[in-house]
């Protein structure tokens, strides 16, 4: 099966199409298409104008969001098939249909595609619409760009300059609102910046399901607030903020951090629970500053929770642990390290060897301990690590590749039973080498007691704990936005992330680092690529049967759970 | 010699006459709705049986019957277009919010004579099977909502409402909902927002059309108070015979609201077209002229929404002449007959059927002003244009009535004025808040003119007493 069958798109395009006329360009356009919520409906004008590639300007549509026809941004004019008396299409003496110009001027946004329509988003009418509209949304509106924090991703700035009249008439006194408005938690408001298209609205009350934001007073005194006396507090407030044209919602995470246009973008995922939300990460001279969400219909659809949204500071923790270390660490070089440890291993009796990896892991990195443990006879398993989820996105499995785990076959089933067993082992004496990647054993009846009887304990990890500290050889790691490879999320879907950040000192990516320890115990040249691992991966594993690296693309490729049975349990401890 | 026409006003000012059911059914109430449950289904053409609902249905499009709450939408049609396939129940909804201003009719039914509104109401509800009803009053009219769920109670215990009315089996409640104080809630989507509760945003058409999706997206008929009281007489008479009344295409009676500068305020119920504007002004049985030695400066037809008419207007047109076919002539406003077609000929419109006479006195920069102010504070703020046209309108205007007028803002109220009606917003409300400003600005210019260079002098010469007094 190649890679491209195995994507899952949402609500397929009806087969049947309608043509209409976009500023003279004929195009043939489905009639249907998926609405906010992926039900087909009556294709739309400004659906059917980006198919013909002309866009049509806009503030208070989004596809993803119920319509709300505010705006008036996307006003169009329009024609229809003339009809005679009897409703028989009329015909212009060269034979071609003849078409009626409405006198009226229709929204793209809200207005259904009829056949033989001409859509017209050029005409004077139009840009004289377009422009009164943006006179109208800039005359209680502050001018004052420089100093506001969305400059850069500002809808209103963008097409002021695109489309706007070169002077505003008002001679008036504006209306005045409140500037810095505390909406919650993580959100502020400042409502002479709002235009008052709904958005945030409309996705916190139909997506998030919270009826917490409304429009308070009335005309020109409109003013978005949240409900009275309540904070506007549910688990995806921070939504709105990007989906807010201008800039009258900010994340107080983010807000006057940095001008957009410093930021350096890298395509990567959220690693806060088994959903997998595609992200960007916003970074800027080797530090995050913020997570927003990439779109991607099968997974998150342009959307993150608050949590995982704001859980990547632990990356740039100054405690970061930088520095190979450990009592058995001949010297303080990686290849002294991995040399030692792969001495090791190499002499290990089979079954005094186990590996405790991490869900957290990379595919192509739980592959490498996979062939590790094969050439060793070790046992492997991982923590696993739940917390509350909800009908939505966020995923009761805390970690980003539990299933990877699973299908690579590292995890026991059910995922974590087999710690109980390495203890009993260490207990006994025949369990004498442990392999611990990216989690703290020691609450998960490992304890240090335990791990002290360990003959050597090799630990890879981010940050310190108690497990970290009695590693016999350390080798530190690296967060995801430190390297590249992949995750399979809950729902079998394979998804990349990239390298957004260096790594702080001498950590090195696992990926690398398993790499050559595997090499240096197998003997076999490894692929010194993300490519070259993961086809290796695929040809060998059937989970990843098909699946090719260039094929994942920008959104991944779904290889469904093959049971429920086999998931990774989502009530087991927390973590 | 032009008269009243009294149908749907016949009883309620006789002495005597009370809201109360006992003398409504003294008064022949009820007997329409009695005849109609009592139809049988009738043979059609094609020997399928029509059903006394079609029946009923087919005397209101035969009655020709245009809807009185501002738009004159054909009864008739606006009850086709329901959709009956949907499976969903469908609703009717009275729309009693009366706000407009000048228009104060619909309250005249609803405060002396509400069995007549409910027999009218629940006929419309029965030829559209419709079982649930709103009626939808306005918030300012506390003893209107009092006597309508009084007129209600009473109806429900004789047997005119709830289940199984007079022995039919048709059942249909009925509930009244007050307004909170908004204008907005007499646009019918406005209305059913704030009927579900919400915010009375009106809604994008397309796709939320009334009639396809309207209360809880339920198929449903909002007509306004007077319309459904003429249902009843349409039912009474028969629609052909109630067609008699008035002239072709705007036939049967309306309510008129006279009101401003006239002798004899108040309202009056005509023969549609039967009357003219000006026998409306100066006819001694309505407004019977203006106070004595006043001239008529402007006359607003149809709720201060309409376009202005200037005193002296000509307008041209288009009339059925004595063969029957069109004609076009120039008339006097005063010569328009009061209807639909003729005031939306003229260039403005009947609307609410609100007659504002405004005599030489008025300063129409503060007329004006008053009418934006009103916009301004009652935009729903929904979409831009409206939202932000309707108060920089009213801002402008109220700079000009306080001494801080320019030459040119008459070009400048123009100029924003136009930026907001032809579609440019979701509901009509951009087009009543910026047809005043177009028509009174336009057709007196230079009164708009003079304030402002005025306005100018006076700055001038004040800079100029401050230069030589320093
Ligand atoms: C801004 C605005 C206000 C309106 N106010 C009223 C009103 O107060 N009463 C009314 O009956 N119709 C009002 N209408 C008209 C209604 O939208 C609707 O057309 C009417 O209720 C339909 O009833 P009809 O067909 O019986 O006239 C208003 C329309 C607009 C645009
Ligand atoms: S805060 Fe932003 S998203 Fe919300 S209504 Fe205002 S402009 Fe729109
Ligand atoms: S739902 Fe899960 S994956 Fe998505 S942003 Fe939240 S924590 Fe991250
Ligand atoms: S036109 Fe005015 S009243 Fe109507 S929806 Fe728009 S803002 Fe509201
Ligand atoms: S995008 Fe706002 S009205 Fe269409």
């Amino acid at each position: 099966m190649s890679a491209a069958a195995v994507v899952t798109s949402p609500a397929p395009p009806s087969s049947d199409t309608v043509n209409v006329t976009v500023d003279g360009r004929t195009v043939a356009v489905p009639r249907l298409l998926p609405d906010w919520r992926g039900k087909l409906v009556p294709t739309t004008m400004i659906q059917a104008c980006e198919q013909a590639g002309v866009e049509v300007p806009h503030y208070c549509y989004h596809a993803k969001l119920p319509v709300a026809g505010n705006c008036r941004m996307c006003l169009v004019e329009y024609g229809l098939p003339a009809l005679g008396p009897e409703g028989q299409p009329l015909r212009k003496p060269d034979g071609s249909l003849a078409v009626k110009k409405s006198p009226r001027p229709a929204i793209a946004c809200a207005t259904p595609i009829s056949p033989g329509m001409e859509i017209y988003t050029a005409t004077p009418e139009v840009q004289q619409m377009r422009a009164s509209v943006l006179e109208f949304l800039l005359i209680n509106h502050p001018l004052d760009c420089p100093i506001c924090d969305q400059a850069g991703e500002c809808k209103l700035q963008e097409y002021s300059v695109e489309y706007g009249h070169a002077a505003s008439r008002f001679v008036e006194t504006k209306v005045h609102k409140p500037k810095q408005v505390d909406l919650g938690p993580r959100i502020m408001l400042d409502d002479e910046r709002c235009i008052l298209c709904t958005r945030c609205i409309r996705f916190t009350r139909d997506l998030a399901g919270d009826d917490a934001l409304g429009i308070v007073n009335r005309g020109s005194y409109n003013t978005l607030a949240a409900y009275p006396g309540r904070a506007f507090d549910n688990p995806y407030t921070l939504n709105t903020v990007d989906l807010c044209p201008v800039g009258a919602l900010t994340a107080k995470d983010f807000r006057f951090q940095m001008r957009v246009w410093f930021l350096k973008e890298t395509k990567s995922l959220c690693t806060s629970c088994g959903t997998g939300c595609n992200v960007l990460i916003g970074s800027r001279e080797n530090r995050i500053l913020r997570y927003t969400p990439r779109a991607n219909d099968a997974v998150n659809v342009c959307w993150l929770c608050d949590h995982g949204r704001l859980n990547y500071r632990w990356i740039g923790r100054p405690d970061r642990l930088r520095q190979l270390a450990g009592s058995r660490l001949p010297a303080p070089t990686w290849d002294a390290a991995l040399t030692e440890v792969a001495q090791r291993l190499r002499h290990a009796v089979p079954g005094s060897v186990a590996v405790v990896a991490s869900a957290r892991l990379a595919n192509e990195e739980l592959y490498l301990i996979r062939r590790l443990a094969q050439h060793t006879g070790a046992a492997t398993d991982i923590v696993p690590r739940s917390g509350p989820g909800d009908a939505w996105l966020i995923h009761a499995d805390k970690n980003p590749n539990s299933l990877g785990a699973q299908r690579l076959g590292i995890s026991a089933d059910p995922a974590g039973s087999r710690l109980s067993q390495f203890a009993a082992a260490i207990g006994q004496g025949t369990l004498r080498t442990l392999l611990v990647f990216g989690e703290d054993v020691t609450p998960r009846g490992l304890g240090p007691e335990l791990l002290d009887r360990l003959e050597c304990l090799v630990v890879s990890d981010i940050l310190p704990n108690r497990t970290t500290e009695r590693a016999h050889v350390l080798l530190p790691g690296c967060a995801h936005a430190e390297k590249c490879g992949s995750f399979t999320n809950v729902h079998g879907r394979v998804q990349r992330f990239f390298k957004a950040v260096e790594p702080p000192g001498g950590a090195r990516p696992e990926v690398e680092f398993l790499r050559e320890l595997l090499q240096r115990v197998s003997g076999e040249p490894q692929p010194d690529t993300a490519e070259g691992l993961f086809h290796r991966m695929a040809a060998e594993v059937p989970a990843f049967a098909g699946l090719t690296w260039a094929g994942l693309g920008d959104t991944g490729a779904a290889r469904p759970p093959e049971a429920e049975r086999v998931r990774p349990r989502a009530d087991a401890t927390a973590g | 010699m032009p008269s009243e026409y009294r149908l749907i006003l016949k009883h309620l000012d006789q002495p005597g006459y009370t809201p109360d059911l006992d003398c409504y059914l003294r008064h022949d109430g009820y007997h329409v709705l009695r005849q109609a449950l009592a139809l049988a289904p009738r043979p059609g053409p094609d020997g399928k049986p029509i059903s006394p609902q079609e029946q009923l249905r087919h005397e209101v499009t035969l009655s020709g019957l245009r809807g009185r709450g501002g738009a004159g939408f054909s009864c008739g049609l606006k009850w086709s277009l329901v959709d009956r396939k949907s499976g969903k129940p469908i609703y009717l909804v009275c729309n009693a919010d009366e706000s407009e201003p000048g228009t104060f009719k619909d309250r005249q039914v609803i405060y002396k004579d509400p069995h007549q509104l409910l027999e009218g109401l629940i006929l419309s509800s029965y030829a559209n099977d419709v079982h649930l009803a709103y009626i939808y009053i306005r918030g300012e009219f506390v003893e209107g909502a009092r006597i309508l769920e009084r007129a209600l109670a009473e109806a429900r215990a004789q047997g005119f409402l709830g289940r199984n009315i007079l022995g039919s089996g048709y059942d249909l409640e009925v509930y009244v909902h007050r307004g909170a104080g908004a204008y907005i809630c007499g646009e019918e989507t406005g209305l059913l927002e704030s009927l579900e509760g919400k915010r009375p945003y009106p809604r994008v058409k397309p796709p939320y059309f009334p009639a396809v999706l309207g209360l809880y997206l339920c198929p449903t008929i909002v007509n306004n108070v007077e319309t459904l009281c003429a249902v009843k007489h349409v039912m009474a008479l028969g629609g052909a015979e109630y067609a008699k009344l008035g002239t072709p295409n705007n036939t049967g009676t309306r309510l008129v609201s006279l009101s401003g500068h006239i002798q004899r305020p108040g309202y009056y119920e005509i023969e549609v077209g039967k009357v003219t504007l000006g026998e409306l002004i100066f006819d001694p049985a309505f407004g019977n002229g203006l106070r004595p030695s006043r001239r008529l400066k402007a006359i607003i037809p149809g709720g201060v929404s309409a376009k202005i008419f200037k005193a002296g207007e000509k307008v041209k047109v288009k009339r059925p002449g004595p063969d029957g076919r069109e004609l076009e002539q120039t008339l006097d406003v005063l010569e328009l007959p009061y209807d639909f077609t003729s005031l939306t000929a003229a260039g403005s419109m009947s609307g609410s059927g609100a007659i504002i006479v405004l005599d030489d006195t008025t300063d129409m920069v503060s007329a004006l002003a008053n009418i934006s102010e009103f916009f301004a504070h009652e935009s729903c703020g929904q979409c831009t244009p409206c939202r932000e046209g309707s108060l920089w309108l009213a801002k402008a205007l109220r700079r000009l009535t306080q001494g801080a007028g320019r030459a040119q803002d008459a070009e400048y109220l123009a100029r924003i004025a136009d930026s907001i009606p032809g579609g440019r917003t979701i509901c009509a409300f951009g087009e009543a808040c910026s047809w005043p400003v177009q028509s009174t600005v336009a057709k007196f210019k230079d009164e708009f003119v003079a304030r402002g260079k005025d306005h100018e002098a006076r700055r001038t010469a004040a800079a100029q007493a401050g230069e030589t007094a320093k």
